[in-house]
């Protein structure tokens, strides 16, 4: 029933089975994790007759290989190259030798492309020929497209080592962002406020059956989780490095933290991120991130967070921090609606805005007032002394200077 | 109970005669995952009918469904299994009146067989030879990790150890179907122990054959209507796009409003079917309904359906 006999010695399944080891080991190569416990799976799924019509192939594959949705589309180009048409491999190579010295690629598609061609590269010569009468395939030429967006690759300079340790003393002072939230778990306790029956019955057993001594359990507590929306265009440029450093500290320091950045699109940075080594992590970051230093697009961005990700990272009373000038050309309207959104869907949404250190600093733009009756604080952000004032007032129930309607109505006045 | 299926095709037809309109791809993973003994590991968007292959592939295979729903802390106890202390105290009570204490034997008397209280997980594993029942997870990205680690071992080994009773190992491995609305990613090893389908929406074809499983009293034009209404919809830029439960539900709503065509006022009577979010709907209603109606009914007389 399960197939566990061994691998037939027909032929052509013989050849079918080197196929699929061979498209394995390029899926492997393009950042498809998979392992050999898959390929020898696909193995066994040859004997269940699942394999004759080139769709079931493609499915039977795709269960055994395709673990995560965004793996759908480099799986999709794998399979169309490998097992429909070998003359889009050398399509490929020439588009990445063309591509080779540009930035990341954003374009999900584009990114697929490029990986699955340098997988391509290195598999090809323990490859078995596959049939040679296809017909020619055109690639999608919008592989080299986007060009009207400011892609600018940045380079992060060092952190002292003194910046980092202000840093770091700057999280550990966070200490709202450290407020543990009781969960529906229980655990075990000395003092607890419910019994716990299955830990007290085995206690009295131990006594010959005497209920002598109650074992109690209460709520265990977790941190709620954290999401950081960071813009990192132009005008934000002063501010990305540090922020990000910050970012990563707090990252270091505790669980369920997730950060975006976004300027003219929205990156989720958390896996980049999480690499412990500060260096390394920014340069995952830089590499994740296409649009440095462009312009802004609050609105898009955040309608993009909202509608992929808002549902994912922002259960559990999770905790919302904005960080952006929120200077925008585009329609405030748009910014408006869809921070509407964003508040409903946190527990506390907190803005901090570099230019509120200026004195005199009016909410006058447009995209500026079009958020600010979204937020529940408003407040200064552009020095890690601004943020230890932040760690500490947020320790304190929050206070009317820090109230984003304080702005409207100075401005408006 | 009848037999697992003998190849793609058959199941196909199992699953459309037993209600199910599954398209190609859909078969051929359950194909795998019943005959591979492996779980399957389902992901979507919530209304595409995740849940329901799990129960259909139930009533298919003549075998009980066994369903649990996940929650945000759900623990052993409630998965797996809890020991009846009511009875125990009693038991113990009834021990200490008798006046023989044995220590010894009152312990293993106390964690019986007959004071285990089987939750869905160890019903899964504790069925009769041969017939293992389906086993759903139902929305598995709404517990946390530390039961997701938990589920491991059940998954790998298809057996749990109680500390009092020992190893209770599966006689049959359930055909074990977990479901995911991905409001969180779940964990790589867990995916790495099943087969991976995303559950899509349907295409039209599919949506009306659906429909003519499901509401079969609804008039044909109706039907087609709603469906090019339904998918036409779903390209639109909403916060929760319609599922196909959204759409049998809505042509059961226009059935009991007596209408047989779509027009732009009922549309927007029963909006609150189909769209869940105030925002939705506010964006949909009015002019923007009608103008997707009109551009549904011009494609649908096009075709020559109207």
């Amino acid at each position: 029933m399960t197939g566990a006999e061994p691998v037939a010695a027909t032929p052509e399944g013989g050849k079918l089975a080197e196929n699929i080891m061979h498209f394995a080991r390029i899926l492997r190569g393009a950042g498809v994790p998979v392992g050999p416990g898959r390929v020898i799976a696909a193995l066994e799924a040859l004997h269940l007759n699942c394999m004759a019509r080139r769709e079931d192939l493609y499915w039977t594959l795709h269960a055994l290989f395709v673990s995560r949705r965004d793996q759908h589309a480099i799986f999709d180009q794998a399979f169309e190259a490998f097992w429909r048409a070998p003359k889009m491999r050398e399509q490929l190579l020439s588009l990445l030798l063309a591509e080779i010295a540009r930035s990341g690629p954003q374009d999900e598609k584009r990114a697929a492309a490029r990986r699955l061609a340098e997988a391509m590269f290195d598999a090809d010569q323990h490859r078995p020929r596959l049939r040679e009468d296809q017909p020619d395939i055109e690639v999608d030429a919008q592989f080299s497209a986007s060009l009207d967006e400011v892609l600018r690759r940045k380079d992060f300079e060092q952190m002292s080592l003194e910046e980092q340790a202000q840093a770091r003393a700057a999280i550990a002072r966070l200490r709202v962002l450290r407020r543990k939230v009781p969960i529906r778990r229980f655990e075990a306790a000395h003092a607890g406020s419910k019994l716990d029956p299955r830990r007290t019955m085995r206690r009295s057993m131990r006594a010959g059956g005497e209920l002598v001594d109650f074992a109690w359990r209460r709520r265990s507590e977790r941190l709620p989780p954290l999401v950081v929306l960071c813009d990192i265009s132009g005008s934000m440029s002063g501010y990305s490095r540090m922020f990000l450093h910050f970012l990563h500290a707090l990252m270091t320091d505790r669980d369920r933290v997730h950060v975006f950045l976004f300027g003219t699109r929205l990156t989720n940075v958390t896996r980049e991120l999480q690499r412990r080594d500060v260096d390394e992590a920014l340069e995952r970051v830089a590499g994740a991130v296409a649009d440095w230093s462009g312009g802004t697009r609050i609105g898009a961005a955040l309608h993009a967070f909202n509608f992929q990700w808002a549902r994912r990272v922002l259960g559990q009373g999770a905790t919302l921090i904005l960080i952006t000038d929120g200077l925008d050309r585009e329609d405030a309207s748009l910014v408006a609606t869809e921070m509407a959104r964003l508040r409903r869907s946190a527990k506390r949404l907190i803005w901090l805005n570099p230019l509120l250190r200026f004195e005199g600093f009016e909410a006058r733009a447009d995209g500026i007032r079009a958020m600010l009756p979204h937020v529940d604080e408003f407040r200064p952000a552009h020095s890690l002394a601004s943020l230890e004032d932040l760690a500490e007032a947020l320790f304190k129930p929050p206070s009317g200077a820090h109230d984003p309607r304080h702005w409207l109505s100075s401005a408006a006045a | 109970m009848t037999t697992l299926p003998a190849t793609i095709d058959e199941t196909l037809t199992r699953l459309s005669a037993s209600g199910y309109v599954a398209d190609r791809p859909l078969a051929t993973v359950l194909y795998l995952a019943l005959r591979m003994g492996r779980p399957l590991f389902l992901e979507g968007e919530a209304g595409v009918g995740k849940t329901e292959i799990a129960k259909v592939l139930a009533a298919m295979l003549g075998r009980s469904l066994i369903r649990l729903q996940c929650y945000e802390g759900l623990d052993v106890a409630a998965a797996v299994y809890e020991w009846n202390y009511p009875a125990q105290m009693i038991e113990i009570r009834l021990a200490e009146a008798a006046g023989t204490i044995d220590r010894e034997r009152l312990a293993t008397d106390i964690f019986a067989e007959r004071f285990l209280i089987r939750r869905p997980l160890l019903q899964a594993l504790d069925g009769p030879l041969g017939a293992a029942p389906v086993l759903l997870i139902d929305e598995l990205d709404r517990t946390d990790e530390a039961f997701e680690a938990y589920l491991l071992e059940i998954l790998s080994d298809f057996q749990v150890t109680i500390p009092e009773l020992g190893t209770i190992r599966a006689n049959t491995p359930p055909i074990v179907i977990i479901t995911s609305n991905r409001t969180r990613e779940i964990h790589d090893a867990l995916k790495r122990r099943c087969l991976y389908h995303w559950v899509d929406y349907p295409d039209a074809e599919r949506e009306r054959a659906i429909i003519a499983a499901r509401a079969p009293q609804a008039a044909a034009v109706l039907a087609d209507e709603v469906v090019a209404f339904v998918q036409a919809l779903r390209r639109e830029d909403l916060y929760k796009r319609p599922g196909i439960a959204e759409t049998i539900d809505w042509v059961s709503a226009l059935h009991a409003l007596d209408r047989i065509a779509l027009d732009p006022e009922t549309i927007n009577d029963t909006l609150g079917v189909l769209l869940k979010y105030q925002d939705d709907i506010a964006r949909m209603e009015g002019p923007a309904a009608q103008r997707l109606l009109a551009e549904v009914q011009a494609e649908l007389a096009a075709r020559g359906r109207l």
